[in-house]
């Protein structure tokens, strides 16, 4: 079992592994849904929402029901139902008890079922070898790191629409360009408590 | 092969106890849905303009459901969803009540102070985001005509830095009210007979330094309203378009003389500031 200390784990998941701007993975909502603060706000609590409780369902069964068989190698397969399974479920829950966060989350709940940050997560838990608490740490540090990455680019894209940009870069080019450049940023955490 | 079955076992298993979650979930906490609704909501356009007051067509098609919101509250649809939305209701259609946009702001140059001289980009937006652009009021227009361009019938026009929008020629499509980065055009019923020209949720004293047409929030307007249909909150006053009959008292009050009565001059001229 992995020993890295809890506080160390979340800032591995918030700041040097950020897993939109270091990992690459969710980059379709990062560029998709980061036009308005306030949509990329809401998709980024929505994703912790589920990663958190897709990490808290895949580690015990993976734990405990797919190695004690021998079938880790079916990981993926697994988590990909289980993950699907699980938003149709919190759907449903939230449309009969929590009607209003079920309006303001709207589309992008179902959008997450096909999110690979979301699958990408739960399988590094099991890949690092994290115990239950970390591996629930380590979520909690990568969601928070997704709502990081999308709201500072929210703010970049909004400046970008009043910018005076050159007419074949304007849309998708800029937007990559703006992108890229607030991934070398994070370069900067880079080696931060040696992870 | 026993590796093989055993993988194939676990996976049905997996699967078959999702699946069961599932189903027993959708049945047992099943939203029922009502057919009224559902008939709203196939009358109206679909367009989720929110003219009607409401989030979207879905929002206002249950509000009329549960009998919250009247029918005719949809501009875009026009007479003719008014009409089917109340007959579906089995109510009397009253036509489609008209909205139009004004601009809650008084402050054209001479009026506003300014904090800064901006000299980049000239729209709204763009102003907007550089502190907050160059009027010291928060609150106040930027008069780059953001509005203006967004307006597909030449109803706004801008003038000393202060955007004007003619009612007779708004249909009430709402495009100025998204575009606006203040916030500051409100969309109010046809029938309204005035308006409270200032959105400042500023204390008087910060209005009163920033602008000399600010609502300084004195509460005078309230005080001689006869037909309590002008309310302060948050230091600023609001008109209750169904109360107010146009009579123009608190018009005359208003120290600072924000307050719009259409086609009223006020009797006490605006105080020196």
């Amino acid at each position: 079992m992995n020993s890295t200390g809890l506080f160390p784990i979340l800032i591995g998941g918030l700041l040097v592994n950020n897993f939109v701007l270091s990992q690459f993975l969710g980059i379709c909502p990062f560029l998709g849904v980061s036009k308005k603060l306030n949509s990329a706000v809401g998709m980024s609590l929505a994703v912790i929402f589920v990663m958190m409780m897709a990490t808290a369902v895949t580690w015990p069964i993976y734990t405990f029901i797919l190695v004690p068989a021998g079938l880790g190698y079916l990981q993926t397969v697994a988590f990909i139902l289980i993950i699907a399974s699980l938003v149709q479920l919190v759907e449903i829950v939230l449309k009969r008890y929590v009607k209003p966060l079920y309006n303001a989350l709207g589309i992008y709940l179902p959008l997450i079922t096909t999110n690979c940050a979301v699958l990408g997560v739960t399988i590094l838990n099991i890949d690092k070898g994290y115990g239950y608490l970390q591996s629930l740490v380590n979520t909690l540090g990568a969601g928070g790191g997704f709502l990081l990455a999308m709201v500072m680019f929210a703010g970049v894209r909004e400046r970008l629409e009043t910018a005076d940009i050159p007419e074949g870069l304007k849309g998708l080019p800029s937007t990559l360009v703006a992108a890229s450049l607030v991934s070398i940023t994070f370069v900067g955490f880079q080696g931060l408590f040696g992870l | 092969m026993f590796e093989v079955i055993l993988a194939i076992i676990i996976l049905t298993a997996l699967g078959l106890v999702f699946g069961l979650i599932l189903a027993f979930a959708s049945a047992v906490m099943a939203v029922p849905v009502d057919e009224k609704v559902e008939a709203l909501r196939s009358a109206l356009p679909g367009a989720n303009c929110g003219a009607c007051g409401y989030s979207g067509c879905d929002g206002y098609a249950e509000a009329m459901a549960r009998g919250e919101a009247q029918p005719g509250l949809c501009t875009p649809g026009g007479q003719d969803v008014a009409e089917i939305t109340a007959s579906i209701l089995g109510v009397e259609s009253a036509g489609v009540q008209e909205k139009k946009a004004q601009v809650k702001c008084g402050g054209c140059d001479q009026y506003i102070n300014t904090k800064l001289e901006y000299r980049g980009i000239a729209t709204c937006a763009a102003a907007n985001q550089f502190y907050g652009g160059e009027p010291s009021c928060s609150y106040g227009c930027l008069g780059y005509g953001d509005c203006a361009a967004a307006c597909e019938y030449g109803a706004i026009t801008v003038e000393n830095g202060l955007a004007i929008i003619n009612k007779d020629l708004c249909v009430g499509c709402t495009k100025c009210v998204s575009v606006c980065p203040k916030s500051i055009i409100e969309m109010v019923p046809g029938s309204a007979k005035g308006i409270v020209r200032c959105s400042s949720h500023d204390k008087g004293a910060v209005v009163r330094k920033a602008c000399s047409v600010g609502c300084i929030g004195c509460m005078k307007c309230t005080k001689v309203c006869e037909y309590d249909a002008i309310h302060v909150s948050n230091f600023l006053a609001k008109i209750d378009p169904e109360k107010c009959v146009g009579c123009g008292a608190c018009a005359d009050s208003c120290p600072t003389g924000c307050i719009n009565i259409f086609g009223y001059q006020p009797k006490k001229q605006k105080a020196a500031v």
